[in-house]
């Protein structure tokens, strides 16, 4: 009898040994189901990507994003340049990022001086609160920037889907 | 699959006038980080090029990404410098194409 439960013990020790492996397993599996996220840093990279080393200038550049925000999947983002839009003087680019997405990139956009205004909007995805940022690259070469903070209440990206 | 667009162009215009062009177009732009029922990730299906030409000249481009909602809506601004076609042209990740013109009078 005693020899059955010092045998009961031991493969009960063993069963919570695999038990515990096993919810191991499971969470790290969860952790590579999961899309990777940009972060501040891989935007800063993305950022660079495209301006390369030239120095960034904070200010001529509006995001009008709806500071909070109740779903996620289709935000209205409107960004605009304080630009003349003349012949000499007027916006090449402008580029959208985000923080927390799983990419860092939101959308990139190429104008001149037909544009007559440096002004769009679109509606994008956001996977948390975060904030945004646009990069404005203008005639002259110089690059400007400006970011809004955005509360998400309910993200994008990540929800389960029912098809 | 690229579906109908809407786009709104104002018909008439004065020389010189900055206009605002809106569009909308039906697509899913599927992220490609969503899970399906069958636990496999649901592919990418995005549009990633949008173009408007005005009588032939490019006047606004834009590079879209997953974090564009379904169904884009873009909206720019041109300025109307003469009577002509101004064409918005979409093109998804497989290379197809829709394009929606719309006609304008310059006075």
């Amino acid at each position: 009898m005693a020899e059955k439960i010092q045998k009961n013990r031991r493969s009960r020790r063993e069963v919570l040994k695999s038990a515990g492996a096993l919810a191991g397993g499971a969470a790290l599996m969860r952790i590579a189901l999961r899309p990777a996220a940009a972060t501040p840093a891989t935007m800063q990279e993305a950022v660079r990507d495209f301006v390369g080393e030239a120095p960034i200038k904070k200010g001529r550049v509006k995001i009008d994003v709806p500071p909070i925000v109740e779903n996620g999947n289709s935000v209205p983002c409107t960004v605009s340049v304080d630009s003349p839009m003349t012949a000499t003087d007027y916006v090449k680019a402008i580029h959208v990022f985000n923080e927390k997405n799983p990419q860092p990139h939101v959308i990139s956009v190429t104008l001149g001086p037909r544009a007559g205004r440096a002004n769009f909007s679109t509606r994008i995805r956001l996977a948390d609160s975060q904030a945004v940022t646009a990069i404005a690259e203008l005639s002259d070469g110089t690059f400007w920037s400006g970011d809004v903070d955005v509360i998400v209440t309910l993200a994008a990206c990540i929800e389960e889907t029912t098809h | 699959m690229i579906g109908r667009a809407l786009i709104h162009v104002p018909p008439t215009a004065k020389r010189g006038e900055v206009i605002e062009i809106k569009t909308m177009v039906a697509h899913v732009m599927e992220t490609g980080y969503r899970i399906g029922v069958t636990g496999k990730p649901i592919p990418r299906d995005i549009i990633d090029q949008f173009v408007c030409t005005y009588n032939g000249e490019v006047v606004f481009r834009a590079k879209l990404f997953p974090a564009i909602a379904a169904n884009p809506f873009i909206s720019f601004f041109t300025v109307a410098t003469e009577s002509g076609t101004i064409a918005l042209s979409w093109t998804d990740q497989h290379g197809a194409t829709r394009v929606q013109t719309a006609a304008i009078k310059v006075e």
